[in-house]
C-alpha cells in the first residue's frame, strides 16, 4: 500500500501531462476537421493547388540536384582551375562553412564577407585554411587565409571586389584532411575590377 | 604607395579570451586589369601578403589576390595566451614591406 501510496502522485501528474499535450492536440483535430469540411465545396480547387505545388516543389528539388556536385554553373575557366588545384581529388562537404555575403551589392569594388566554421580549433582538430573563390572575376583566387589552433575560433572577415553578378565559393581545409565547400550568390549593381 | 595601418583590439582582454583582431592598411591594390587614359595598361600592385605573429608566435597569415578591395581590411580572431606584442606585416607587389607592432595588455 505504500508503494501505492507513493505512486499516485506520479499518476496524478501523468494525467494532468496527459490531458495537456492531448488538449491541443483535440483542438488541432477540430480545427483540421473544419478546415476540411470547409474546403470540401472547393476540393477540386484544392487538389489543383496541392498538385501544383508538388510539381513546384519537384522542379526545385531537381534544379538544386543539378547544382549541388558543381557548385557554380557558367563559372570561369580560372575558377575551375583554382578549384581543381585546391580540392585535388577531395569530395567537399556542403554546408558547414558558413559564408556571409549581402544579397545585393550595389558596388563591387567593396563587398563585405564573412567566413565561419564552427571547429573546437584544438592541436588535433582544427580549421587550417579557407580559401575565398570567384566565378566570375578575372583571376579566381581572392584570399587564402592561414589559421592556427591558437585562432580560437576560425572566422574570418574583409572586404572583396566583385566584378559582376556571380555566385562566391568558400572551401575550408580541416586538419583532418577534409574540406568544406560552400557557395553564396551575390547580385552586383556597379562591378568592380574597373575597365576590363 | 602604402599607407596608414590601424589596428583595432579589444581594451584588456582575459586570458584565454578569444578575440577579434582586425587590421587595415592604406593601398591602392592596383589589378592590373585597368588601363590608363592613353590605353596602355596599369602595372598589378597589390598587397599579396599579411601576417600576423603574438609574442613571436605566428596567429594568422593571408595571401590576397587582386580581388581584395583598396585598403585592405582583414579580421582574425586569436586565443589569448598572456600578455604580449602583436606583429602586423604586409608586403606588397613591389616589395615594400610595413611592419606594425602593437602591444597588448591583459586584464
Amino acid at each position: 500500500m505504500p508503494v501505492r501510496d507513493a505512486l499516485t502522485p506520479d499518476t496524478q501528474l501523468q494525467t494532468i501531462a496527459k490531458s495537456v499535450t492531448l488538449n491541443p492536440k483535440i483542438s488541432i483535430l477540430n480545427r483540421r476537421g473544419f478546415i476540411v469540411g470547409a474546403s470540401s465545396a472547393g476540393s477540386i480547387a484544392a487538389l489543383l493547388l496541392t498538385s501544383q505545388m508538388a510539381f513546384a516543389e519537384s522542379t526545385f528539388d531537381s534544379q538544386a540536384a543539378g547544382i549541388a556536385p558543381t557548385p557554380a554553373q557558367g563559372a570561369s575557366q580560372a575558377f575551375t582551375e583554382a578549384l581543381a588545384k585546391i580540392l585535388g581529388q577531395a569530395t567537399p562537404k556542403e554546408n558547414l562553412l558558413i559564408v556571409d555575403l549581402p544579397e545585393l551589392a550595389e558596388n563591387g569594388n567593396t563587398v563585405p564577407y564573412e567566413l565561419f566554421v564552427e571547429s573546437p580549433m584544438t592541436d588535433t582538430d582544427y580549421v587550417k585554411t579557407i580559401y575565398l573563390l570567384s566565378t566570375a572575376n578575372p583571376q579566381a583566387l581572392v584570399g587564402t587565409f592561414s589559421l592556427v589552433p591558437a585562432s580560437g575560433k576560425a572566422q574570418v572577415a574583409g572586404r572583396m571586389r566583385l566584378a559582376r553578378t556571380q555566385d562566391v565559393v568558400a572551401i575550408a581545409e580541416l586538419s583532418s584532411g577534409e574540406f568544406l565547400i560552400s557557395t553564396r550568390r551575390v547580385d552586383v549593381t556597379i562591378g568592380g575590377c574597373g575597365n576590363e | 604607395m602604402t599607407g596608414k595601418a590601424r589596428i583595432k583590439l579589444p581594451e584588456n582582454p582575459a586570458v584565454g579570451d578569444v578575440i577579434e583582431v582586425r587590421a587595415l592598411i592604406q593601398h591602392v591594390m592596383e589589378t592590373g586589369n585597368r588601363k590608363d587614359a592613353n590605353g596602355q595598361p596599369i602595372p598589378r600592385n597589390i598587397v599579396n601578403k599579411f601576417t600576423a605573429t603574438f609574442a613571436s608566435t605566428p596567429v594568422f597569415s593571408a595571401e590576397f589576390g587582386p580581388g581584395i578591395s583598396s585598403n585592405p581590411f582583414i579580421a582574425f580572431h586569436m586565443r589569448v595566451p598572456g600578455p604580449g606584442e602583436f606583429v602586423f606585416t604586409w608586403t606588397d607587389d613591389k616589395g615594400e614591406v610595413t611592419v606594425e607592432r602593437t602591444p597588448m595588455l591583459v586584464g
